[in-house]
C-alpha cells in the first residue's frame, strides 16, 4: 500500500534534481544560436514581460477559440465530429489557455483529432512553458537582475528544451506500455455476445505524455487516466504519476541554482514535500484504509478500503496517491473518481488546490509559494526586530500590497462563486446529490477552476457539448445551467491564472530595483528549520484556514452525517 | 532629581488613574466613524456592530425576525461595542501618556522676561513670546533663557534639568561646539548674550511637544506595510463570513432546520473574531509608545520613522572618548630609566605638571599622590620657578627651576631631541621600551631633568567597565561597531582590539567620518552615529540615524534626526533597541492575532450550525455549553484580549540580543504557539464562567 506512493515521490524527487539543474543551465543564459536570437526580442522590464505574456495569451486564446469553433471544417476528423456549443468553446478555450484543462466536454465524443493535436496538445506544450517563463522572470527579479529576461525566448526554450524532449521519452515509454498512437478513426467491433461496440482510439500517447508532464491534466478520453487506453497498467500508472510531480519539483531545484541559494531551495522543497506527504497520507488513511461509509451495514468485505470509482489494476492506493499528487500540483488528471472518494479523503484534493503551492503548476506553483514566503518573511522579519528582507532585499509596502493581491484572488474566486451557486438554481440543480455532497461538488468545481487545476469532482451537470446539443429543446433546462457553469468557471480560470502571475512579477521587479542589504547576525535567515515552520504556519493559517467553514459544511459535514447517524 | 529618579517617576505615572480616566473619556469620543475609518480593521468592527444593533432593534420589535434570543443579541452588541471601545482606549491611553509628558515639558515654556538688544545696542526688557529669529538677548545668572539660540558672547553654567532631568549644571560658551542653549533652561552663573535661532512656535521645545503629543504622528513605512496586510486579511475574512450566509441558507434548505448560520449578528460576531482586531486595535498605540519609549530614554526622535529605522541599523559609529573609554587618557604608571626610581620619575613628572591644567597633566599629579610612601612636600618646592606651558611647536611642557635643572615632559621625539641638544645621552633600551608601550595602544611621555632622560609616563585610555560585553551584545544583534578616534592608527588599533570593536577610524576628521558613512551606505548598510559639533553636521545628516547631543551646537541638532537630552554617547545602543522593540511588538501581536483564529473557528463554526447540522458538534473540541455561549465566549475573549495586551503594546515585547534565529524561535513559541493555545483556554474559561453566571 505504501510502496506506490514511496516509489512515486522518491522517483520524482530523485529525477527532479538533475532535471532542475539542467533546466537552470538551459533556460538561464543569453541567446546563443540563430533560432534563439530570432525569438529574443531583447531584455524586458516587468511591464514589457507582462505585456508580451498577455499579448501572446490573447492571440493564443483567439486562435484556440477559432480552431475549436471550426473543427467540423478542418481535416483529421475521421469520426466526423461536429461543431461545439459556443459556451463549451469559450470554457475550453479559457481552460486550455490557463493550463487548467477543466473539461466541460468529453474528448472521444466531442473533439476531432485535429482539435486534439493542434488545439489541446499545442496548448499543453505552450501553457506550461508560459508558466515556466513567468517563474524565470520572478526568479531573475528576486536575484536582482535589472531585466527580467525575454518572454518569447523563455517560452521557446521551455517548449524546445524541456517539454518536447521529456514528452518524446515519456510518449515512447507509454507506447511501449500499450497506449495507442494512431490517426485512424474509431473501430467498430462485434463483441463475444454479438453486440456492436465502437472503440475510440487516436493519437493518445502524445497527448497523455504532455498532459502529465506539463501539469495540464486534460485527457484524450473523458475518463482521463482511468481509461485503459490512457493508462493501461500499473507500470504506466507509476510512470504517469511520477510525471505529474517531475517538472514542478525540478522548478524548485532550478530556483536554488539560479539564485545561488541551494539552502533556500531546500527549505522550499522540504516544506512543499511536507504538504505533499501529509495530503497523500491523509488520502490513503481515509480512503484506502477506511471503508466506504455509504456501504456500511451491508454484507460486504470492506477490508480493502473504499473501492468505489477506483481502477484496481493500478493497486489499492493508486487512486489516493494520484488524487494527492494531481491536486497539489495543478495537474488535474485523474485515475479514479474523486466524487467517490470517502468524504474526508475528499479533503486531500480540495486542500491541495486551496493552498495551490505544494510544488503546484509548472512555474506558477513556485510563484504562489514565493508569495506565501513573502508574507511569512514579513511577519517573521518584524518578529526579529528588523524591516523584513528576502534574499537581501527589503520587503516594504509595495511588495506586501502585491503579495496580498496575489493571495486574495484565489480564495475570493472560490468562495464568492460557490456562495452564489449554493443559493442559485443553476448551482443546486446541477448537482447530483443534494446536501453536503452537492456543496462539495460545487466547491470543488470552482476550487479546481481557480487553482487552474482542472480535475473534476464530477457529478455536476456542467456540459453543454455540441452545437446540436445546445439547440436541443429537450435539454434546454440543463443546458441553461451548464451555460452558467461554462461562463462562470471560464472567467474564474482566466482571473485565477493571470492576476497571480502578474502581481508576483511586479513584486519581483520591485525587489530587484532595491539596493541589496548585507547579511548580519540580526538578519532573518530564510534557510533554517525555524523559517520552514514559519512557512508551514503561514500557509496553513493564511491559505487553508480561510476554507475551514466550507470544509466543515461540505466534506466534514458529510462524513459526520455518516458517523453520527 | 537624578535622571533615574525622574525616569522612575515618569514610569509610575504611566498607568496613573487620571491618565486612565482621560483615556476612557476619549475612547468614547473616538467612536466617531470619521475618526475610525483610518483604521480599516476597527472600522469594519464598528460597521458590523451598528448592523448587529440594528438587527437587535428589529428583534425587539418583531420577535420572529430571528432564531436568536433578545438577551443573546443584547449581550453580543454589548461586547462588540466593548471591542471598539477597548481599541480606542488603547490608542487614547498611549496619546494621554504622550500628552502628560508634553504638559510637563510645556510648563517650562511659559512667557518669561527677556532682554532684547534694540537697534541702539541697548538691552530692553520684553517677553519671550515676542522674540523672533535673529534677535540678540542677554541672560544673567538666575534668569531663564527665553528662546533656543546660540551663545555669541560669554560663558555660563546652565541648569538644563527642565529638559534633561539631569541636575548637574553644564557649561555653555560662545564659539566651539558647546554654544547651543535651549529655551526654558536657567543660567546659574555669569552673563551670556544669545542669538535667537528659531522663529516663535518652532522652537525645539515646541517641536518636541508636538511630537510627543502625537499630533504630527505620521505612519511609518513598516506600519503602512503592516496596515496593508491587516486590511487584506480583513477583506478575506469579510468574504469568508459573507459567503457563509448563502452556504448556511443552502444547508437550511436541505435539512429544513434554521440555525444561527443565517443570523446576521452572529455572522458579525464571527467576522469580528476572525479579522485581526487585536493588532488592529493596538497598532497606533504601539507606534505612539515607540516614540514614548525613546523619550523615556531621554531621546527626542524627530519622527517615528527615525525610531523605526534605528532597528534596522547595521553599523554604529561610536566616539572613542566617552563611549568606549572613560573620558581622557590618564597616567597609569611611571617607568624609570637608569638609576632613577619610579617615585623619582613621578616626582619630576609632577613638578613638570603642577601648572598643567589639561586632564592628562592632572592625572599625572593624581597618580603620584596615590603612590605609596611619596613625600608630597618634595613637589611643593616650586617657588620662584617659571612654568613652561605646552606649545604645539615644542610639544613639551615643564618648569624652569632656580635651584635645580629644568624639567620637561612631552612627546618622545621632542624630549629626546631636547636632551641631546643639551648634551645628554639617551639611556639604553629607551627606544624599545617606548615602542613597547606605544604598540599596546598607550601613549608614552618622556620626562627629563636637565639633559638626563629620567623616565617615562605611560598614559592609557581606561575602557569603560563591561564595554567588551556590550559590544559582544551588539554583535549578536547583528551590528558592526566602529570606533571613531583622533588617535594615531597604532593606538587606535590597540584600543579597538581591547574594546572588541569591529573596526576603527583613526585620526578621524569630519570628512573621514562622512566618507566612512558613505562607504558603508554604498554597501547597503544603514549607519547610526552620534555627534555634537558643527563639523559633525554633514555626517549626522548623511547617517541614517544621526543622534545629536543636546549639549551640541544648533547645527548638529538640526542635522540629526534625534536629539539625546542626556548627551550620553552610549545612547546609540538604546536607540537601536527601542527601534527593534517597536518592530518586534508589531510582528508578535500580528502573529498572535492571526493564530487566535484557529480556536475561534472551532468555537464558532460548530455553534453556527448547531441547529442545522448537529453532527458538526464533533468539531467542538472545547465542548462548550451551548451555541450562544460558545459565540459569546469567543467574542468576549476577542474583546478582553485587547486591554490585556495594552501593557505589551505600550512597553514593547522584551528584546534580547541573542541573534535573529533565537529571537524568532522565542517569539514564535510565545506569540505563535501561545496565540494558538491561549484562546482555547480563554474561551473555555469564559464559557464556564458564563454557564456559572446563568446557573446562579
Amino acid at each position: 500500500m505504501w510502496i506506490l506512493p514511496l516509489l512515486v515521490i522518491g522517483l520524482a524527487a530523485g529525477l527532479a534534481v538533475p532535471l532542475g539543474r539542467a533546466m537552470a543551465r538551459a533556460l538561464d543564459r543569453p541567446a546563443d544560436n540563430a533560432l534563439e536570437r530570432a525569438f529574443d526580442t531583447g531584455p524586458q522590464s516587468w511591464k514589457g514581460y507582462c505585456l508580451a505574456l498577455l499579448a501572446f495569451n490573447a492571440v493564443a486564446f483567439v486562435i484556440g477559440f477559432g480552431l475549436l469553433a471550426t473543427q467540423h471544417l478542418l481535416p483529421l476528423n475521421p469520426d466526423g465530429k461536429t461543431a461545439l456549443a459556443p459556451t463549451t468553446i469559450f470554457n475550453t478555450a479559457a481552460s486550455f489557455l490557463t493550463n487548467t484543462n477543466l473539461q466541460h466536454y468529453s474528448g472521444e465524443v466531442h473533439l476531432s483529432y485535429f482539435s486534439q493535436l493542434f488545439f489541446i496538445a499545442w496548448k499543453q506544450f505552450v501553457t506550461p512553458a508560459i508558466g515556466l517563463g513567468a517563474l524565470l522572470a520572478v526568479i531573475r527579479g528576486l536575484r536582482g537582475d535589472k531585466h527580467l529576461g525575454n518572454f518569447t525566448l523563455d517560452v521557446w526554450r521551455g517548449v524546445a528544451y524541456v517539454f518536447l524532449p521529456l514528452s518524446l521519452i515519456v510518449g515512447l515509454l507509454l507506447i511501449l506500455g500499450g497506449v495507442p498512437m494512431t490517426l485512424e478513426g474509431a473501430v467498430e467491433v462485434t463483441t463475444l455476445e454479438g453486440a456492436k461496440q465502437t472503440i475510440s482510439r487516436g493519437p493518445v500517447a502524445a497527448i497523455v505524455a504532455i498532459k502529465q508532464l506539463g501539469t495540464n491534466g486534460g485527457g484524450f478520453f473523458g475518463a482521463n487516466s482511468a481509461h485503459p487506453f490512457e493508462n493501461p497498467s500499473a507500470w504506466t500508472n507509476l510512470l504517469e504519476c511520477v510525471c505529474i510531480l517531475l517538472v514542478p519539483m525540478a522548478c524548485v531545484v532550478m530556483f536554488g541554482r539560479m539564485v545561488r541559494g541551494n539552502g533556500q531551495a531546500t527549505v522550499i522543497f522540504n516544506v512543499m514535500m511536507a504538504f505533499l506527504v501529509a495530503f497523500t497520507v491523509w488520502a490513503i488513511v481515509t480512503d484506502t484504509m477506511s471503508p466506504n461509509p455509504g456501504l456500511s451495514g451491508l454484507p460486504l468485505d470492506q477490508s480493502s478500503g473504499n473501492l468505489e470509482g477506483k481502477e484496481l489494476r493500478f493497486g489499492p492506493s493508486a487512486g489516493a496517491t494520484w488524487a494527492a499528487a494531481t491536486t497539489v500540483t495543478s495537474n488535474g488528471s485523474v485515475n479514479c473518481m474523486h466524487d467517490s472518494l470517502n468524504p474526508l479523503a475528499g479533503l486531500t484534493p480540495l486542500s491541495g488546490m486551496w493552498i495551490n503551492c505544494a510544488f503546484g503548476g509548472v512555474g506558477v506553483g513556485l510563484i504562489n509559494f514565493l508569495v506565501y514566503l513573502i508574507v511569512a518573511v514579513f511577519l517573521a522579519g518584524l518578529m526579529v526586530g528588523r524591516t523584513p528582507e528576502y534574499l537581501g532585499k527589503k520587503v516594504e509596502a509595495r511588495e506586501v500590497k502585491l503579495a496580498m493581491l496575489a493571495l486574495l484572488v484565489h480564495p475570493l474566486l472560490i468562495l464568492i462563486p460557490t456562495g452564489i451557486a449554493s443559493v442559485s438554481k443553476w448551482g443546486t440543480d446541477a448537482t447530483n446529490n443534494p446536501g453536503p455532497h452537492g456543496l462539495s461538488e460545487m466547491l470543488y468545481e470552482f476550487t479546481s477552476a481557480s487553482a487552474n487545476n482542472g480535475s473534476g469532482f464530477e457529478g455536476l451537470g456542467d456540459t453543454v457539448g455540441t452545437a446540436e446539443d445546445a439547440a436541443n429543446p429537450e435539454k434546454a433546462e440543463s443546458n441553461g445551467r451548464a451555460v452558467v457553469w461554462d461562463l462562470a468557471t471560464g472567467l474564474v480560470m482566466l482571473i485565477g491564472r493571470f492576476v497571480p502571475i502578474i502581481a508576483p512579477i511586479a513584486l519581483a521587479a520591485s525587489l530587484a530595483a532595491k539596493k541589496p542589504t548585507p547579511f548580519t547576525a540580526g538578519t532573518l535567515r530564510t534557510d533554517t528549520l525555524t523559517f520552514a515552520l514559519v512557512l508551514v504556519g503561514t500557509i496553513v493559517l493564511v491559505g487553508a484556514l480561510l476554507f475551514l467553514p466550507v470544509a466543515a459544511l461540505g466534506p466534514i459535514a458529510e462524513h459526520l452525517s455518516f458517523t453520527t447517524n | 532629581m537624578s535622571t533615574s529618579a525622574r525616569k522612575a517617576s515618569r514610569a509610575q505615572s504611566l498607568f496613573a488613574p487620571d491618565l486612565l480616566k482621560a483615556a476612557a473619556g476619549r475612547a468614547v469620543i473616538m467612536l466617531r466613524p470619521d475618526h475610525l475609518w483610518k483604521n480599516p480593521v476597527m472600522f469594519v468592527v464598528e460597521v458590523g456592530t451598528a448592523l448587529s444593533i440594528l438587527y437587535t432593534v428589529v428583534k425587539a420589535v418583531n420577535p420572529d425576525s430571528t432564531q436568536a434570543t433578545l438577551g443573546y443579541l443584547v449581550a453580543l452588541d454589548f461586547w462588540l461595542v466593548a471591542t471598539v471601545l477597548f481599541a480606542n482606549f488603547a490608542e487614547a491611553l498611549a496619546e494621554a501618556r504622550g500628552k502628560a509628558q508634553a504638559d510637563a515639558l510645556r510648563k517650562t515654556k511659559q512667557a518669561t522676561p527677556a532682554f532684547r538688544r534694540d537697534s541702539g545696542g541697548v538691552f530692553r526688557e520684553t517677553v519671550s513670546t515676542d522674540l523672533t529669529e535673529g534677535d540678540f538677548v542677554a541672560v544673567e545668572a538666575g534668569q531663564v533663557i527665553p528662546a533656543d539660540g546660540e551663545i555669541v558672547e560669554g560663558v555660563a553654567a546652565v541648569d538644563e534639568s527642565a529638559i534633561t532631568g539631569e541636575s548637574a549644571p553644564v557649561i555653555r560658551e560662545a564659539g566651539g561646539d558647546r554654544s547651543g542653549v535651549t529655551g526654558g533652561t536657567r543660567v546659574l552663573s555669569d552673563r551670556i548674550v544669545v542669538r535667537v535661532t528659531v522663529k516663535q512656535g518652532e522652537s525645539f521645545l515646541d517641536r518636541m511637544i508636538a511630537l510627543v503629543e502625537g499630533a504630527k504622528r505620521q505612519r511609518t513605512p513598516n506600519e503602512i506595510a503592516l496596515s496593508i496586510v491587516l486590511a487584506a486579511f480583513t477583506l478575506i475574512f469579510l468574504i469568508v463570513t459573507a459567503t457563509l450566509y448563502p452556504l448556511a441558507l443552502y444547508a437550511e434548505g436541505y435539512t429544513g432546520n434554521v440555525g444561527l448560520g443565517t443570523d446576521i449578528p452572529t455572522l458579525v460576531a464571527l467576522l469580528v473574531c476572525l479579522i485581526p482586531t487585536t493588532i488592529g486595535a493596538l497598532l497606533s498605540a504601539i507606534g505612539i509608545a515607540g516614540m514614548d519609549r525613546a523619550l523615556r530614554a531621554n531621546i527626542i526622535a524627530k519622527s517615528g520613522k527615525a525610531v523605526e529605522v534605528a532597528g534596522d541599523v547595521d553599523t554604529l559609529l561610536l566616539d572613542k572618548t566617552g563611549t568606549i573609554t572613560m573620558g581622557n587618557r590618564r597616567a597609569t604608571r611611571f617607568v624609570p630609566f637608569g638609576e632613577s626610581s619610579a617615585s623619582d620619575v613621578g616626582r619630576l613628572a609632577t613638578l613638570a605638571s603642577v601648572a598643567d591644567e589639561t586632564p592628562e597633566g592632572k592625572s599625572v599629579v593624581e597618580l603620584f599622590r596615590k603612590m605609596p610612601g611619596v613625600n608630597l612636600s618634595s613637589v611643593d618646592a616650586t617657588a620662584g620657578a617659571t612654568f613652561v606651558p605646552f606649545a604645539a611647536q615644542t610639544r613639551m611642557s615643564g618648569i624652569d627651576r632656580r635651584d635645580g635643572p629644568s624639567i620637561r615632559k612631552g612627546a618622545t621625539d621632542a624630549v629626546t631631541k631636547y636632551a641631546q641638544a643639551a648634551g645628554g645621552t639617551l639611556p639604553s633600551g629607551l627606544k624599545e621600551q617606548v615602542d613597547a608601550v606605544a604598540s599596546q595602544g598607550a601613549t608614552p611621555l618622556l620626562v627629563c631633568e636637565g639633559n638626563r632622560v629620567a623616565g617615562m609616563i605611560v598614559l592609557e585610555d581606561i575602557l569603560k567597565p563591561n564595554i567588551r560585553e556590550r559590544f559582544e551584545r551588539l554583535r549578536k544583534m547583528g551590528l558592526r561597531t566602529v570606533m571613531v578616534t583622533g588617535d594615531n592608527p597604532l593606538t587606535a588599533k590597540s584600543i579597538a582590539a581591547q574594546a572588541g570593536v569591529d573596526d576603527y577610524i583613526a585620526e578621524a576628521t569630519p570628512e573621514a567620518k562622512l566618507a566612512y558613512i558613505r562607504k558603508e551606505q554604498a554597501a547597503g548598510k544603514l549607519v547610526a552615529m552620534m555627534g555634537d559639533g558643527t563639523n559633525d553636521a554633514p555626517a549626522l545628516a548623511q547617517a541614517d540615524v544621526g543622534v545629536a547631543m543636546n549639549s551640541g551646537t544648533q547645527a548638529a541638532k538640526e542635522a540629526g534626526n534625534m536629539v539625546d537630552l542626556d548627551s550620553d554617547p552610549t545612547k546609540l545602543i538604546e536607540v537601536v533597541e527601542v527601534g527593534k522593540q517597536l518592530l518586534m511588538t508589531r510582528g508578535a501581536l500580528t502573529t498572535f492575532s492571526v493564530a487566535n483564529d484557529v480556536a475561534k473557528y472551532f468555537a464558532i463554526v460548530p455553534a453556527l450550525f448547531a441547529g442545522t447540522l448537529p453532527q458538526l458538534k464533533t468539531l467542538d473540541f472545547m465542548n462548550l455549553t451551548s451555541p450562544t455561549s460558545a459565540i459569546l465566549s469567543a467574542v468576549i475573549f476577542n474583546a478582553l484580549v485587547i486591554p490585556c495586551l495594552i501593557p505589551v503594546a505600550l512597553k514593547g515585547v522584551t528584546y534580547r540580543p541573542v541573534g535573529a534565529d533565537a529571537l524568532l524561535r522565542r517569539n514564535l513559541l510565545v506569540w505563535g504557539l501561545g496565540g494558538v493555545v491561549a484562546p482555547f483556554v480563554g474561551i473555555k474559561l469564559i464559557d464556564l464562567i458564563l454557564t456559572l453566571v446563568r446557573a446562579v
